[in-house]
Order: structure tokens, then sequence, then C-alpha cells
């Protein structure tokens, strides 16, 4: 399956971006091959508002069938509730770690946008 | 290694938050400094700096119209929302102040006689001051804040620190709970909110913790000028506990921030041995401690 | 006439004077509260309620029926309201439309018409008997604050009222603009600091480029003080009201009153600052 992560760097050891709508790129892991590809967030780091929506969007396009980031806003969360893809939070810790600890089930599910989008 | 992030912020203006940021940046010995308060960038007055890199910064886009190219057929000012079209002797034109930004002349023009052109909303500065590097910005008038300058001014202070191995980096925050407030605090390690015993202090208090604990950030809370109604200090601390903040100290009413603003210097610097600069640097030390025990449980 | 109160930052006591103004000449005036996304001028008044009107806008709303997944309306929208959701179609995000209309628009089968949605709401409340406080509340999670403000400051005035005040959102961004635009005068308020004499600077930057006339009310005076009282003098901007620095106002601030009842002699000082204003506006060439 695939999965993407938001980040700032560029390869396996790079760190999670625990912010989703303004992280610098995704990285598009697919855990049958080892085989990533990294996309950049460019688009929704210039979007004055609705840059996780935008970013909902882009993580859509990838084929990606579940998403780990750090937050996840209740806009964000409704695009990719609605197309299907899950959501897991998790740390900014490496990503080749995450992705094992995504594959032994450690990691949680997020039912519920845990961050309200404006106050 | 990462850096952490130590992020101030009022809710309420006024409450004396540029004055604690500053008082931070020099306590604080090695660190990257941010003004995130880019509607009234002042963290820049207290601390001596040299500008050593300005930019534009680019945020949204503006129609603007082709003279040569417009056939006058108006149907640009008739879609228009905004009353951004506007006539004069020599045809239609873009008011610049009222365009939203939304595209639908440009799509919708016969002659694609719009221009679709980038905005800019204000200048962003890279600054050497004897505190470290600073990242500041400041708004045209009329020009559109967004949680997207603030961003962008977090990310350079973050690549900076990244670079140079520096441990720490501090966030003078925007005033208020909107969107720029949001943008300022996510992903920090850390959140220290300046508040004031007053009404709308307080109201404001409690939408910032709100918030703080929604991110679940770990929040302190300073009460400044806390003399003047003592009242505030047992709501305060309740509303605290329900967030899951504490209220790390209290700091009286005192004209010496003024004074030390006057001086340009922060009031650890102006005024090294008084009271108020003594609470600062105990505040600073306990934030300090936090901030290391937190880092090394998440090594753990 | 309008006359709009503004500071270049939060926490120079804006709101305080406002209310004060507006309560020193309550015959003769009513007072509009502009800071929609945190309106507390009604904190500091006791009010008696009247009436609440909602503000609406128009947004989208789609037939899945009609719906052929183009994409174009998505493409359209600049400010990210519209989604497409993989299978689940396309996803409206009411919050964030600007009511521009560019969806409905390009949509090429007629899937999209326009359908109202609250908003903010205006709320009429009298004060000490008949003076008027008008205050505009944007709902939570909305961002047109620029339209709320022109909604609130197109309520008509009861003709014999002479003065509109309208207290305006602290800074100088596009919250500030909405509400000082076409007014007739702004008075700015700035405090004694280095702080206050910079934030002054980019208001009075702001209102030059809008070619709106003002003048400056000094708060926070402290002996021994003087940049901001020797930058208007040096500039030539007219300073017509100094507030001395006191822990007297800051307290009776503190549990919730105003600068006039902290210093009620200041009545007759704020009623010669409106009569100053109404001067100032008869003299401008422009009217």
């Amino acid at each position: 399956m695939k999965i993407a992560f938001s980040t700032n760097g560029n390869t396996l050891e790079s760190l999670l971006d625990t912010r989703f709508g303004r992280c610098s790129r995704f990285l598009i892991l697919d855990t049958e091959t080892n085989h990533y590809e990294i996309l950049e967030n460019t688009q929704n780091l210039n979007a004055v508002q609705g840059a996780g929506i935008q970013s909902a969007q882009t993580v859509l396009e990838t084929g990606a069938q579940a998403l780990i980031t750090g937050h996840c806003g209740p806009k964000a969360f409704k695009v990719l509730h609605a197309a299907g893809i899950a959501i897991y939070l998790a740390d900014n810790r490496p990503i080749d770690e995450l992705a094992k600890t995504f594959a032994a089930g450690k990691l949680a599910e997020l039912t519920d946008a845990d961050v309200e989008g404006h106050w | 290694m990462q850096p952490q992030e130590l992020v101030i912020i009022s809710g309420k203006g006024g409450t004396g938050k540029t004055s604690i940021a500053a008082a931070f940046a020099d306590y604080f010995p090695n660190k990257v400094l941010a003004d995130g308060d880019v509607d009234a960038a002042d963290l820049f007055l207290v601390l001596q700096v040299t500008e050593t890199q300005i930019a534009e910064f680019q945020s949204g886009h503006i129609a603007e119209i082709d003279p040569d190219k417009c056939r006058q057929c108006g149907k640009c000012a008739a879609l228009c929302r905004f009353d951004a079209i506007v006539t004069s002797e020599s045809g239609y034109q873009v008011d610049a102040r009222a365009c939203e930004g939304c595209k639908v002349c440009v799509n919708a023009c016969p002659h694609h006689a719009i221009e679709w052109k980038e905005a800019f909303c204000g200048l962003w500065k890279e600054s050497r001051t004897a505190q470290g590097t600073l990242f500041h910005a400041s708004l045209y008038p009329g020009a559109e804040n967004s949680g997207k300058l603030v961003s962008f001014l977090r990310d350079k202070a973050r690549k900076k620190a990244m670079d140079e191995g520096i441990p720490l980096i501090l966030v003078d925050g925007p005033p208020g709970i909107g969107c720029p407030v949001i943008a300022s605090i996510t992903g920090a390690a850390r959140i220290l909110v300046v508040t004031e015993p007053t009404p709308s202090g307080y109201h404001d208090l409690e939408r910032v913790l709100a918030l703080a604990k929604h991110f679940q950030i770990p929040t302190h809370i300073l009460i400044n000028k806390a003399d003047l109604e003592t009242s505030y200090l047992k709501k305060m601390e309740d509303c605290a506990a329900k967030s899951g903040a504490t209220v790390i100290g209290q700091i009286p009413y005192s004209p010496l921030f003024s004074e030390a603003q006057q001086k340009g210097q922060s009031i650890l610097k102006a005024f090294p041995t008084s009271p108020e600069a003594e609470t600062l640097r105990t505040i600073a030390t306990i934030l300090k401690q936090k901030m290391d025990e937190s880092e090394a449980e998440g090594q753990k | 006439m309008q006359i709009a109160i503004a500071s270049g930052k939060g926490g120079t006591g804006k709101t305080s004077l406002a209310v004060s103004l507006f309560l020193a000449n309550r015959d003769r005036s009513r007072l509009l509260d502009c800071d929609v996304e945190e309106p507390n001028c009604h904190l500091f008044l006791a009010t008696r309620f009247v009436s609440r009107t909602s503000v609406e806008k128009r947004i989208p709303l789609l037939n899945p029926d009609l719906c052929k997944h183009c994409g174009k309306c998505v493409e359209a929208c600049q400010f990210n309201a519209l989604a497409e959701a993989g299978k689940a179609g396309i996803l409206v995000f009411e919050e964030l439309c600007h009511s521009c209309g560019g969806c409905t628009f390009v949509c090429p089968t007629g899937a999209l018409h326009e359908t109202p949605l609250k908003m903010g709401a205006i709320t009429r409340a009298l004060v000490a008997g008949k003076a008027e406080l008008i205050t505009g509340a944007l709902a939570i999670g909305h961002t047109e604050t620029p339209s709320l403000i022109r909604a609130v400051k197109k309520t008509r005035p009861d003709p014999e009222v002479a003065f509109t005040l309208i207290d305006a959102p602290p800074g100088t961004a596009c919250a500030f603009a909405a509400a000082v635009e076409h007014t007739d005068f702004v008075l700015l308020v700035a405090e004694e600091t280095p702080f206050g004499l910079h934030d002054l600077k980019l208001a009075i930057k702001a209102l030059q480029k809008m070619e709106i006339p003002f003048a400056v009310v000094l708060n926070r005076m402290r002996p021994g003080f003087s940049s901001v009282l020797e930058f208007c003098k040096e500039k030539n901007y007219p300073l017509w009201l100094q507030i001395p620095e006191s822990r007297a106002i800051a307290e009776t601030y503190a549990r919730g009153g105003t600068l006039l009842d902290a210093m009620p002699e200041l009545e007759e000082s704020l009623r010669l600052l409106l009569d100053q204003c109404a001067e100032a506006i008869l003299c401008n060439p422009r009217n």
C-alpha cells in the first residue's frame, strides 16, 4: 500500500513535519516495494487560506491509502475522510521509523479532527 | 538535532508580550529569533539590528486590465462583486484596494485583456542582532495579514537553526486568536501566554488556552501587571488547570518596561538588578528546565 | 459625520477612549463597534437590547445529480472553498467562501447555484436612554471581516444624531482599512513609548495613503518621555488630547471601567474633542 508522510526532508531518514497543510513536501512510500517518491507542497504554502484542503487534494492525487502527519484540521479531515484515506497521527520522528511503527499497527487512527480550523 | 521552538502569544494586544520576548532574547544564549507579530513588528526596536537580507513577500494575486487589449465591453464590471472594476476617462481599471483576488474577471474576459498578477503584501527581512539572527516582516498598509507570512518566518528561522545547529527558536507571536496565531503555534515545543488581569485579557486567555490544548502543546501563563486586580489570579489559575496549563509567574504593574523600551533595550539589559528582571530570569530558567526535560523525554 | 477611533497596535486604550468619547457625547452621537472579531465596547456599557439582524453572504450549493466532476469550480476558486474528494465528489467549505460567484459562473452543467448563509450579526442596543450602540460580530470560523465591517457602517443613523463614532480594529491591515475607509476623520490613539511611536507611524502612513485626515490622542504620558509628542510637533500633526499614565486608570480598566470612570473631569475635554473633529471636517476643502 501507499502511505503519505508530511515532511521537510527528502529521504526516509527525514523527520515527519507535524504540520499537514503547510508542510514543504510529501513523501509517498510504497510499502510493497519500499520505493518512495517526493511531492512538493509548494502551491499550498502560497495559499492564503485553505492550505489543508489543498494538501488533502494533493495527497488524494497520489493514490495513497493512508496519511501519517502530526495534526490534521477539520477541513482537511473532511476531504480525506470523504475520499476514504485513513489518517494516523505521529510525532516528528524519522519516516522509516514511523513506517515500522505503522506496520506494527502501533499508530492510532484519527477518527475525528484533532484540530479546530478557525477560532 | 531538532531545534525547540518557544512561542510567546497574548490574545489581547498590549499585555507586554514583546517586552517579555525581548527579555528572553537577552536571557537565552544561543537561539534564532522570529517576530510573528507582523502587524506591529516591534521586537527589532529593542534589539540593535542590521538588516542582511530584505525581499518582498508574495501573497495571493490581483487583476490588472491591459488597456490595449480591453474592448470596453464591461463584462468584468458586471460580474465583479467587490466594486473593484472602476471606469475612468481611459476606460475600465481595477481598484487594487477593493480587488479581492477572486479571478472571476480574468476568467470571464472574452478578450483576455485582464492579467493575473502576483500581489505583494509586505517585506520580509533577515537581520543580525547581538542576540542572534532575527527574521521579521513589515506588512504594507492595508494589506491582508495571514498565517502564511507567519509560517514563512518560522520556516526561515527553523532552517537557520537546523543549518547552524542552534537549539532554540524564540517566536514573538501575533496578538489575537485568529489564523495567524494558529500558524504561529502549530508544531511548537512550548507556549508562553502573556496576559493581564483585565476583562478582555481574561476573555482572550480562555480562548488561547483552548487553542493550545487542541494542539497539545505544553503551555504556561505569565500574568503581567498582576497587582492591578488580584481577583483574576484565582480565575486564571482555574482556567489554566482546566486546560492542563500552569501559571508560571507574575509581574507587577511596572514603569520599568517602558523605560527599558525608551533605551532601546530589554528590561534585563536596562535594569538587570530590578526585581522585575529577577522574576523574569527565574521564569526563563524554569521554562528552560521544562523544555530540556521534555526533550530528554522525547529522545527516550 | 463619521469619525473612526483607531490605533496601530492593540492595548493602547482605543476602546476605552471610544466608549468614553461616546458617553461624554451621548446626546449627539452613536457608536459602531467595528472590531467585529472581538467586539468589546458592550463590556464597558450598560446597554438595553433592541434588535439583532443577521448578515448573510452567498455560498454555492451543489446539485450532485447535475455535477459531472469536471473540477472547473475547484480550479476557479481562489480561496480553496471547494474541494474534489475523489468518489465523494465536490465538497463546499462555506466559511472560506468569499461570495465571488466564480464557481457558479464557470460550472458548465448548472450544478451550482447560490444560497444565502449567515456569517455574522449586527446588534442594536441603547445606552443611557436613547444613545445607540451598534455591534458587529463575526460568526466563529468566518473570514469576511471587511464585509461585515462595511455592513455595520451602512446602518442608518437617526437624522438628529450628528456623529457616528467607529471603534476600529487594531493594526493597519485590511480590517483597519475597511473600518476607516470613507470616514470623515480618524482619531489615532497612541501610547508614549517607542513601540507606540513606531505603530503610530504605520497607522499615519496608511491614513495618508487613503487621504483621510486625522488627529492624535496621546495616551500614557509620563514625565521625561516625549518621543511621540516631539514627533507630532516636528511633523505638524495635530495632537488634541493627552492622557497621563496612571495606575488609577489601569486599575479602573481592570475592573471593567472606562477612562471616563477613572477621570470624570475629562468629560468636557471629550466634548471639545468631538467639536474639534467637526470643525476640521467642515473646514476640509474636500467637503
